[in-house]
Parts: C-alpha cells; sequence; structure tokens
C-alpha cells in the first residue's frame, strides 16, 4: 500500500515537494517576508500555467512534449510588439497582442506539425534544434524589423529593437491587478488566476470532445486509431497547432505579469522550463494530465521563488539559476531514462 | 551403429506457468543424419529449440525437466553461448546479418581472428588487428563447402535471399566444432529452386558428419531430405518414423489429429444455411508482412460461423486485417452486394462491420486508458456515441460508465471497476474488453483474430462460448480466423484453409484429420487429384 | 550529377562561404591565417564525435562534458602553476581521470535511453552544466579550498569569470611555426605567409590516423557492429552495452583533449562559457562536412570544420556589407550551426521512416 502511494506520487515529485518544505520552512526561521514570497510565487504560477499547459497537446497526441514551443512563443511575441508598436493601452493592447498571437501560432503550429509527422520518434530532438533556430532566425527580424514605437528601438543609433521593451504604462501586470486583494500580507493576482483557470476549462472541455479523445487515442496508441478509423498525422497536426497558439498567449499573459517583454536569445529556453515543469508534476512523455501541469508549474516555480532569498541570507551567493538549470534538466533525464512501454525505440 | 548417437534428448517436459507445454519427448539423431520436425504452430518446436539452445526464457520461468546429451555425455546447456562452444549452431527465420558489412565480416563476426598488435599487450583483445586476409581465407573454405561461388567480400545489403542464407549456413559452418546444426523453416522464404541446393547443401553438410534438425511445413521436403521423421502435437510426441516407413498424407494426419468429439462440436450441417451471403470477396489481396494475402475468393453465408485456418505465415490472419482497412490491400469485397472502400478503416466501420485483432496489446487496446474509455472509444469516434448533447458535446462520462459496467457484468470481466487500465487485466480479461468494444458497434458481420491466443482454458471457453451465443441469439455473422484448428472445428460451421496466400479449400468440421492435415499443407490436390476444384 | 546530389551540404555551404569572403572584403592573408588558426584548435573537438556516430549512438552532444573535464584539468595546472609545454601535457594527463568518469557515466545513461541518446545527449549538457556551475561557483572556495585568492571572485567563493592560460598559452601552436615563402606556382602561392602551426597539426593528423586504425582492430569492428544492428551483434556475443560503454568514454577524452588544445589557443578560459556551445558547434561542423546522424568519416569532419569556421570568420563582415549590420552576421552564424543540426535530423529521421515503409 505504501509502496502503491509512492508509486502513485512520483519520487521526483516527492523529494521536490519535500525541499520545498524544507526551504518554506528555512524562509520563516530566517524571518524573511513571507508575504511577499507567497505572492510571488502565485504570481510565477499564473504567469507560467499557460505555457505549461500547452504541453498537453502534443504528448496526448504522441508527440512527445513539445520541444517546438518557441515556435508559438515568437508568434506572442510579435503579436505583443505590434499592440506598443499601434500604441495601444490596457485591455485593449493585451487583447489585441493575444487576438493576433493566437491565429500566428496556429500557423506556426500547423507548419511545425508538418514537420512533426515526418520525423516521427525523433520529435524531441528535431524539436529542439528547429525551436533554437527559429528563435535564432527571429534574432535576425528584431534586428530588421522595420518597427518604429520609440519604446521599442534603441534610442541612439543600434540597430532594431532592445533586447527587453518595457511595459510599464502599456500592459504591465494588467491581469495581476485586475481585482487584486491582499489577505496576511500577502497579495493575490486575482485576474490573472481566472485567466489561468479559464485556460484550464477551456482546455478541458477541448480534451473531452470528440476531435479531442481522438488526439487522445492517436497517443497512446496509433493502430488502435487507425483501426478506429481515425488520420493520425491529422490529429497530430492539431495537436501541434493548439499547443504553439497556446504557447503564443501563453507568452503574452507571461509578459504582463512580468512586465517587460524578453526578445532576442530569451525564447531559447522557455520550452525545456515548460517541459520539465510538467514532468515534475507527475507526467511521463506519454500522457499527461491538467493536473499534473497545475501541480508541476507550481512546484518548480515556488522553488525558485523562495531558493533565491533562503540561499541569499544562509550562504550569501545566488543558487537559484543554478537549481533551476540542474532540476529542470535532470527532470527531463528522468524522464528520459525511464523504462517506457511502446517508447520511440530505434 | 556405433558409439552413442550425436544428439539424444531424453524424456524432455517443460511447464509454462502450469501449462504444459512439452510432455516427455524422447528421440536421437545420429552423426551425419537428418532429422525432421514436424507439427502444427505451437506443437512445440520453438519451446524444443530454445532448450536445446539454453534460452534464458526457459531458465527464468523455471527450467526444464528432462536429460540431454550429446555424442554420449550429458550437456548442460544454460546459455547459448554454452549451446555454441558444444557445437551446436542454428540458422534463425529471420537473418541475422549486419546489411553494412561484407560477407567475411559476417561470417567472422565476434569470431574474428587477430593479430597482436602494439597497444593489444597492454590492452588485450579489443586492442589487436583484424587479420582480414585470415578471415577472407576461413569464409572462402566454408562457402565453397556449401557451393556458394560468390565474392566472399561482397556487401550482404543486396544480397538475393537465397544467397543470405547460404551465407548463415556458411557462418555455422565456420565455427569449427560445430556438430549439430539446426535449420528453422530454412525453406520459407526461398524459391522452389534455392530450395533444391538447400537440400543439396544439406547432403553435403552430413556427409561432413554434421548433424541437422530440420524444422519445415513443406512436407515434401522433409520426406527428400530426412532420416528421421518426428511428429509432434500438443507437446506430445506422436510419432517417430523414417520416410521409407511412411506417406504425406499419413504425416498430415498425425500433425493435425486431434481428439474432438463429435458431440463437443456445435456447427451446422450445410443444409441449415441458405446460399445467401453477406460478404463476397474476390481476387483479395493483402500486403501485411509475414501473413501475405495473394488473391483469395471467399464467400461468407449470413449468419453463419466460417473459421479461417492455416499454418502460420500462409496469410490467413490477412485477410480480415486487409477487409478491416489495417493494411494495404487489393481486389474486390461486397457486402450485401455493395462494393466495400478498401483501405480505408472508416468504410468498414461504417459498413456494419466490426474486429477483434489479434495482435491485442498493439492494435486491440489502449493498454494505459481505463476499460471504459477502450470500450466505448472507437464508438464515439465512429458513430458519435457517448457524448452529451448541445452544442459543444463532451464526452458522457455516466453513460460510458453505465454501459461499461454493464459490459463487465455480461461478459465476466475480472477486474476492480470500470476505471482500471487494461494493461493490469490478464490476457482473457483483455480479449473480453476487445470483444466489448467491437460488439458495441452493434456490427452485423465481425471478425475475430486468434481469439484465445495466450489466454487460459477458463477464459478460452467463455470466449468461444459466448461468439456462439452471440451468433445464435443475435444472428451475428462471425468471421474467426485461429491458429487452433481444434477450436475451429468445434464452434464452426465450415473452415475455410489458407496456404500461401490463396484459399486451399473449405472443409466441414467434420471432415478427417487427414484431410485438414493434407489442406493445411497444400497436398490436399495433389492427393485428391482432380476430383477437388 | 550522384556525386553532387551526395554532397550537396558541403557544396552549398562552399557556395555560401564563397559569397560570404566575397562581400566580406577581407584579405586572403587575413583569412587563410584566421582559418588555419580555427583549424588547428578546432578540428580536434570534431573528430571526437566520429567514434559514437559509427558505433550507432548518433551526434554525442554530450562532448560538452569531455570539454568540463578538459577545463578541471586546465583549473589544476593553474592552481599550481605548472607552465609551458609540460604544463599542457600534464594537463592532458590529468585530464584522462575526469573524462573517463564522466563518459563511463554518460554511457552509463545512454544505455538507459537507447534510441534516445541524442536528446539525452543534448539534456545531459545542459544538466551538467548546472553541476559544473555549482562546482566551479559554489564549492570552490567553500569546499574546495583554494590559495590563490586571485583566481578567485571578490567573496572568496567561486572562480572568476576569466582564468588566464598565459602558462601554456601556444604551447603546441607557437612550438614550431612554419611560414612558405616565395612559392609562385599558380595555384599553390595562395599559401604564401600562412603561419602552419607544425606541432598542432601533426597532433591531429596522428590522432586521424589514430581513429582510421582503430577501426581496423577488434574493438573498432566491434564499435561498427554494433552500430549497424544491437540485436544482431548481441546475438553473435558481443557486449553491446560494454561497446558503447566504451565508445562514449573514448568520445569524452578526445573532446577533453580537444577542448585543451583549444584553450592552449585562445590563452584563457571563460570558466561559465568555454565549455557551453562545444557540442552544438562541433556537431554542426561535422554535419556540415557532409556527414550524417549514422554515418561520419575524417575527412567530412576536416572538411566540415574548415567551412564552419569559414563561415564564422566571414559572416559578421558579410553580414555588415550586404545587411549594414554585424549583429546580422552574427545571429545568421548561430542560425547556420542551429539549422544545420535541425535539419540534418529532421532529414534522418524522415529518411529513416520512409524506408520503415
Amino acid at each position: 500500500m505504501d509502496n502503491d502511494f509512492l508509486n502513485k506520487l512520483g519520487i521526483p515529485r516527492l523529494i521536490i515537494s519535500l525541499f520545498l518544505a524544507f526551504l518554506v520552512a528555512a524562509a520563516f526561521s530566517f524571518g524573511l517576508p513571507m508575504g511577499q514570497i507567497f505572492s510571488a510565487m502565485l504570481t510565477r504560477f499564473g504567469m507560467n500555467a499557460l505555457l505549461v499547459l500547452a504541453m498537453i497537446p502534443t504528448i496526448q497526441a504522441g508527440a512527445g512534449p513539445n520541444f517546438g514551443l518557441p515556435f508559438g512563443i515568437i508568434c506572442g511575441l510579435i503579436g505583443a510588439t505590434l499592440a506598443i508598436e499601434l500604441d495601444l493601452r490596457g485591455f485593449t493592447a493585451f487583447f489585441f497582442a493575444i487576438g493576433v498571437s493566437i491565429p500566428l501560432g496556429a500557423i506556426a503550429g500547423w507548419l511545425y506539425g508538418l514537420l512533426l509527422n515526418r520525423v516521427k520518434g525523433q520529435e524531441m530532438t528535431v524539436g529542439t534544434y528547429m525551436g533554437f533556430s527559429i528563435v535564432s532566425v527571429m534574432c535576425i527580424f528584431w534586428l530588421m524589423a522595420p518597427y518604429k514605437s520609440p519604446e521599442m528601438v534603441w534610442p541612439y543609433g543600434g540597430d532594431g529593437l532592445r533586447v527587453t521593451v518595457v511595459l510599464d504604462g502599456r500592459m504591465e501586470q494588467l491581469l495581476d491587478r485586475f481585482l487584486s486583494f491582499t489577505v496576511n500580507g500577502v497579495t493575490i493576482p486575482t485576474g490573472l488566476l481566472l485567466a489561468t483557470a479559464l485556460c484550464c476549462v477551456l482546455l478541458w472541455i477541448f480534451m473531452r470532445t470528440r476531435t479531442g479523445l481522438a488526439m487522445s487515442v492517436v497517443g497512446s496508441n496509433p493502430r488502435f486509431a487507425e483501426a478506429s478509423g481515425l488520420n493520425v498525422n491529422k490529429y497530430r497536426l492539431l495537436a501541434s497547432v493548439v499547443s504553439c497558439a497556446m504557447g503564443a498567449a501563453g507568452i503574452v499573459i507571461y509578459s504582463q505579469s512580468y512586465g517587460f517583454i524578453q526578445l532576442y536569445q530569451a525564447p531559447l529556453y522557455m520550452a525545456l522550463y515548460s517541459v520539465s515543469a510538467i514532468l515534475i508534476g507527475g507526467a511521463s512523455l506519454q500522457r499527461a494530465t491538467i493536473t499534473q501541469a497545475l501541480i508541476g508549474t507550481f512546484l518548480f516555480n515556488a522553488l525558485l521563488v523562495i531558493a533565491l532569498p533562503v540561499a541569499n541570507v544562509a550562504m550569501d551567493s545566488d543558487i537559484s539559476e543554478i537549481m533551476r538549470v540542474i532540476i529542470s534538466n535532470g527532470i527531463i533525464l528522468y524522464a528520459l531514462t525511464r523504462k517506457e512501454v511502446g517508447g520511440d525505440a530505434r | 551403429m556405433t558409439g552413442a548417437a550425436r544428439l539424444e534428448m531424453k524424456n524432455i517436459s517443460k511447464q509454462y506457468y502450469g501449462n504444459r507445454v512439452l510432455k516427455g519427448l524422447s528421440f536421437s539423431v545420429n552423426k551425419g543424419e537428418v532429422l525432421s520436425l514436424v507439427g502444427e504452430n505451437g506443437a512445440g518446436k520453438s519451446t524444443l529449440m530454445n532448450i536445446l539452445f539454453g534460452m534464458p526464457v526457459i531458465h527464468s520461468t523455471g527450467g526444464f525437466d528432462g536429460e540431454i546429451f550429446l555424442d554420449g555425455e550429458k550437456a548442460n546447456i544454460k546459455s547459448p553461448e554454452e549451446a555454441m562452444k558444444l557445437g551446436i549452431g542454428m540458422v534463425h527465420q529471420e537473418f541475422m546479418l549486419l546489411p553494412g558489412f561484407t560477407i567475411t565480416e559476417n561470417i567472422k563476426l565476434n569470431r574474428e581472428i587477430t593479430k597482436d598488435s602494439l597497444l593489444s599487450k597492454i590492452f588485450g583483445k579489443p586492442m589487436k588487428w583484424l587479420d582480414l586476409p585470415a578471415m577472407k581465407a576461413d569464409a572462402r573454405q566454408s562457402m565453397d563447402t556449401i557451393g556458394l561461388g560468390i565474392d566472399e567480400m561482397l556487401p550482404v545489403r543486396g544480397l538475393p535471399v537465397g544467397h543470405m542464407q547460404f551465407v548463415e549456413i556458411a557462418r555455422e559452418l565456420d565455427k569449427k566444432n560445430i556438430r549439430l546444426l539446426v535449420l528453422d523453416e530454412p525453406t520459407a522464404v526461398l524459391t522452389e529452386s534455392d530450395a533444391d541446393k538447400l537440400l543439396e547443401a544439406m547432403k553435403i553438410l552430413t556427409g561432413k558428419g554434421i548433424s541437422i534438425l530440420f524444422i519445415s511445413h513443406r512436407l515434401d521436403e522433409v520426406m527428400a531430405a530426412s532420416d528421421k521423421i518426428v511428429v509432434l502435437r500438443d507437446g506430445e510426441q506422436i510419432a517417430e518414423t523414417r520416410p521409407s516407413e511412411t506417406t504425406i498424407d499419413r504425416i498430415a494426419e498425425l500433425m493435425v489429429g486431434r481428439k474432438i468429439e463429435s458431440g463437443e462440436m456445435v456447427g451446422r450441417p450445410p443444409s441449415e444455411l441458405k446460399d445467401d451471403y453477406i460478404l463476397e470477396i474476390r481476387d483479395l489481396s493483402v500486403a501485411m508482412p509475414g501473413e501475405r494475402v495473394k488473391g483469395v475468393n471467399l464467400d461468407v453465408k449470413r449468419g453463419e460461423i466460417l473459421g479461417i485456418g492455416g499454418l502460420a505465415g500462409q496469410g490467413k490472419i490477412g485477410i480480415a486485417n486487409g477487409i478491416m482497412g489495417l493494411f494495404p490491400s487489393d481486389g474486390d469485397v461486397k457486402k450485401n452486394g455493395k462494393t466495400i472502400k478498401l483501405n480505408a478503416a472508416r468504410a468498414s466501420l461504417d459498413n456494419a462491420m466490426a474486429f477483434v485483432s489479434e495482435d491485442r496489446r498493439g492494435t486491440g487496446l489502449l493498454l494505459d486508458d481505463s476499460i471504459e474509455f477502450n470500450i466505448v472509444a472507437t464508438a464515439i469516434q465512429v458513430q458519435g456515441k457517448f457524448l452529451t448533447p448541445g452544442k459543444v458535446r463532451i464526452l458522457d462520462s455516466q453513460a460510458m460508465t453505465g454501459l461499461a459496467t454493464n459490459m463487465i457484468q455480461e461478459l465476466d470481466i475480472r477486474c476492480t471497476g470500470p476505471g482500471q487500465l487494461t494493461r493490469r487485466l490478464s490476457g482473457g480479461n483483455q480479449q473480453k474488453v476487445c470483444i466489448a468494444r467491437a460488439i458495441i458497434l452493434e456490427p452485423n458481420l465481425l471478425f475475430v483474430s486468434e481469439p484465445t491466443r495466450g489466454i487460459d482454458i477458463g477464459a478460452k471457453k467463455l470466449i468461444l462460448d459466448h461468439l456462439v451465443k452471440l451468433n445464435r441469439d443475435n444472428g451475428l455473422t462471425i468471421v474467426m480466423t485461429s491458429s487452433e484448428l481444434a477450436e475451429l472445428r468445434s464452434i464452426c460451421d465450415r473452415i475455410a484453409i489458407v496456404y500461401q496466400g490463396k484459399l486451399e479449400g473449405i472443409l466441414l468440421p467434420t471432415d478427417s484429420d487427414r484431410d485438414f492435415g493434407l489442406m493445411m499443407a497444400g497436398e490436399y490436390h495433389k492427393f485428391h487429384g482432380k476430383e477437388a476444384v | 550529377m550522384r556525386l553532387l546530389q551526395k554532397n550537396i551540404v558541403p557544396i552549398v555551404f562552399i557556395v555560401l562561404c564563397t559569397i560570404g569572403f566575397h562581400y566580406s572584403g577581407l584579405s586572403w592573408m587575413f583569412f587563410a591565417n584566421d582559418l588555419m588558426t580555427r583549424l588547428a584548435r578546432n578540428s580536434f573537438l570534431v573528430i571526437s564525435l566520429i567514434i559514437p556516430v559509427l558505433a550507432g549512438m548518433g551526434l554525442n552532444f554530450g562532448i560538452v562534458l569531455g570539454a568540463m573535464a578538459g577545463q578541471f584539468a586546465a583549473f589544476i595546472t593553474v592552481v599550481y602553476n605548472l607552465t609551458g609545454i609540460t604544463g599542457f601535457f600534464l594537463a592532458c594527463v590529468l585530464s584522462i581521470p575526469f573524462a573517463v568518469l564522466f563518459g563511463w557515466l554518460t554511457g552509463i545513461l545512454f544505455n538507459k535511453a537507447k534510441g534516445k541518446e541524442m536528446i539525452t545527449g543534448l539534456i545531459l549538457g545542459f544538466f551538467a552544466n548546472g553541476l559544473y556551475q555549482l562546482v566551479c561557483l559554489i564549492f570552490i572556495g567553500w569546499i574546495i579550498p583554494i590559495s590563490n585568492k586571485a583566481l578567485l571572485l571578490p567573496s572568496g567563493i567561486g572562480f572568476v569569470n576569466t582564468l588566464d592560460l598565459k602558462i601554456w598559452q601556444y604551447a603546441i601552436d607557437k612550438f614550431y611555426v612554419f611560414k612558405l615563402k616565395g612559392i609562385t606556382t599558380p595555384l599553390l602561392k595562395y599559401l604564401n605567409n600562412i603561419n602552419f602551426p607544425v606541432l598542432t597539426l601533426i597532433i591531429v593528423a596522428l590522432l586521424c590516423t589514430a581513429v582510421y586504425l582503430l577501426f581496423r582492430t577488434k574493438l573498432g569492428q566491434d564499435f561498427r557492429a554494433v552500430g549497424q544492428n544491437r540485436h544482431i551483434a548481441e546475438v553473435a556475443g558481443i557486449k553491446v552495452d560494454r561497446v558503447r560503454i566504451i565508445a562514449v568514454i573514448f568520445s569524452t577524452v578526445l573532446a577533453a583533449w580537444g577542448q585543451l588544445i583549444f584553450l592552449q589557443n585562445i590563452g584563457n578560459v571563460q570558466v561559465y562559457g568555454s565549455h557551453v556551445q562545444v557540442g552544438t558547434f562541433a556537431v554542426a561542423a561535422l554535419l556540415i562536412g557532409g556527414a550524417s546522424v549514422s554515418k561520419a568519416t575524417i575527412g567530412q569532419a576536416l572538411l566540415g570544420t574548415v567551412l564552419f569556421h569559414a563561415l564564422f570568420i566571414v559572416s559578421p563582415l558579410a553580414g555588415k556589407n550586404i545587411m549594414g549590420s554585424a549583429q546580422v552576421g552574427e545571429y545568421f552564424r548561430v542560425f547556420v550551426a542551429y539549422g544545420v543540426i535541425g535539419i540534418a535530423l529532421a532529414l534522418h529521421a524522415w529518411q529513416r521512416l520512409t524506408k520503415k515503409k
């Protein structure tokens, strides 16, 4: 019984939860401002949730976690920068950015999905490098694109857009502040959490429609799907479209909460962090649920939020970035080496 | 006869999980003799070979009973390496050749001849040079022995199949201590002329004192090549005989004969079934690897249970898979007089046909999903059932669980509940889930392939009885494909036998063992001459 | 025509480099000398990829660990002030235990992730980089005492960003430099005034010979057999897992030495940066030379190194002259590295899929 419980929870999840509990206890004993820390945890959770949820469609459709998420992310960045270029503010800017991002992301996802269908079994490696490539192509785009807004281009000389674009007064923390309130020193980013909940509900409904179920059947067993008259490639393609569109919207939510749009190399490793978050939540490379995505996002981000101040007090050095690298890549390695049935064997 | 036999197997028995698959086999082969092992699939030939080779699958399941003697010495074979060391060689059914290597490199694979190098004095064997000229000479010699006249430095990729088979034999021959060679259906992939050459090569080998264990389904070859013939059936040694003392039809009868009481046969006489055809198959070809169908004509009567039998690899499995759109197929299939679109699973499903696949875990199940979802998955996609009403239609969990609960009761699926993952079920219960999934599609024609493969006896009977019940109560037409002739004979009305991708003939369950045996071995028409069509 | 088709990748890059060279406005002398330097210092790393490719494990992105092993050895020589050519060769020797250990661990990991070696190697590189930072940034000066405080950050914990390697800079590059002069033969006269780092080139040539000869030994034969089909090799009695681990260890040790050769030319080590892109750049170079995930030769490795670095030299200036921005060229070459790998991997996966059908 005990063993069964442990299996269900998963050893990595257990270790990380214990570690998190330990850090929270440490933070208390150091007398750190817990209210701020918990607020930051909630905000980081909401910022990243949609990017992590974007992993679900491709995993369920059997194409593995979407290492090609940058395809969607860059579309979101285009949407956000366009909103500023057009001098939009507030919810107009936000909804304009989302409205532009989603169709662009869907198109990018469609193209990426066509590629994925030709490289079955190697989606992760190909996706990673194609993601890296598109980020570097976009670096050239940010340099060359004819943006004019003085908030975005370098002030004197210099080519193209700035590395980070400040969203102050545009849509900085728009969702976070919406209906936000404070209890016991913890600020609740109500709007952000509501948006996350909305995304979850929409995704939940989608995954239970005939189409969503078909997607999951395709990923679970392609031969079964064919025998049930389903076109495997069609549903894998659709999964890529949905995932990239979610990634595009996800980065807009992320940016507004963060207060900056990060361009150039910033999206490079974002896919990896989202992949590791969902794996920490207990998903495998073949199956993932919304609950796992949410748990993983929370654990991963809470850990990073609390590690920084604790490490600063305890050892006077910045260990949180190192920890992020070790944990996120460690969990992916763990998933890769786990024995799985019907994996992408050579 | 002087001295001990080359190989003597004494009283060999083997159980898998309480299931006795070999029951006291004893036979011997002398030096330079060919002994043929014949029997249906599942008669125990491969288990016997696994024992002889000390395969891990034998020893990880509790070993075996009995003794093996090689040239009079008791052999205790615990691993394939030991078997090789004792001079037992094997030519596998699928080729064990590296396509990118030359013939020489393949023949000498992991037995390369090496010379010392500077580093090998420190690091040992891995750092020794390959002695290619010596390897070539060796390869040439064993190739010449069996009359393979091609260049020994050709790459294996691109060689004709026949040559690859010979390279395999040359490799075994190159093992200098070889005493006993096992040929596992070597002629299955060969053309007739290549097969003849192989038989000649076997003579050369026996002339050099090597003994051969020959496994083949081609009875004429068995008669031509062997000194001794051992017939196996259901793990029992039915007969040991010599070609001079027997005939092909006698062997065929021995292979198939199974005590089956006529009372156990529920099939109805032809007079009870009208010539009203639900399905007409014309010139059907199916490109299913290993089970190719090459132009089958077959009619299925409305309301019957039709069996499709034949040996493994002859194409019986391919027929249902082709009609249901799982493998590329060609030909003309009419249901109720209406042509069915081939190569489209959806078209077949839409025409009220359903399929329980022989590949239960590979095609039949979503192993990591619940029993209930497995049962309804196809119906959701094909017929839009089990969805909530309204604009956005999502999965109706209540309807799904309700139906699954009924099915679990009706088919007696042993599980913890409708939410259990199918991976955790036993083979028999998994099969019941597959059948449930097919039934809720409400088909009027059901294909069932190998419904009892790998299932314990109790569940077997339950499944067969349920199929009969569906047929009798609901008027469901069933086409059942099976490697187990006894099970076909027990419930089918008619049995079609497939041989080499074509329909060999149709028999009634009450026909003689001999006729079934001959038909499955493709010898029926030779014996019955022109009287059969 | 077949020849053209087979070598399409290198041909495209030769054309790209030629155009780039033309627009960069660089002098031949500068270009050729720079290229020679880069060839000498980078080819070793690229060659280190060949063995795992032939052993069927694909492109070993895990050579990043080899580079780390090399850097650890370099740190030791710096701390103990081991100078000159002795210092350099001592660093090579010291790197072996690290590299063997890392290679062995990598090999075990790869055996657990058969068929997914490349993505595993890539992620392993990132993961190891985290551990590496943990050691260099946190443990050094805290758990591992260092007497020379000049090497540490002001807090006394962690290495500074850049460690000087003047103690053995050019140890082998400047051991003997050869320069051709006064050649008048039409084509060969372009070789005039180019500095040949003779000892480095000899070492690279020796390595090439060694790799070539390795595949004439029993071990080399085992590598190739395992590379073609693990199952058949296993049936023939080859210890597949062991052979694969040995292949990775070879690769990792060679990468460690390759990184040291690289560092002795550069003359300093970016503690937190020198190794990061080693895997990507070496893999890209090998692929540009015309290699694939399952086939690679020494010739392809050398050609690829030349072409990849030629592009590296010309692209910033060419970018500036064509697009009006040197940055464009910088990003372009990063894109080339990633893009080449992405496309090569995609083509490989695609071919395998169509072959299966």
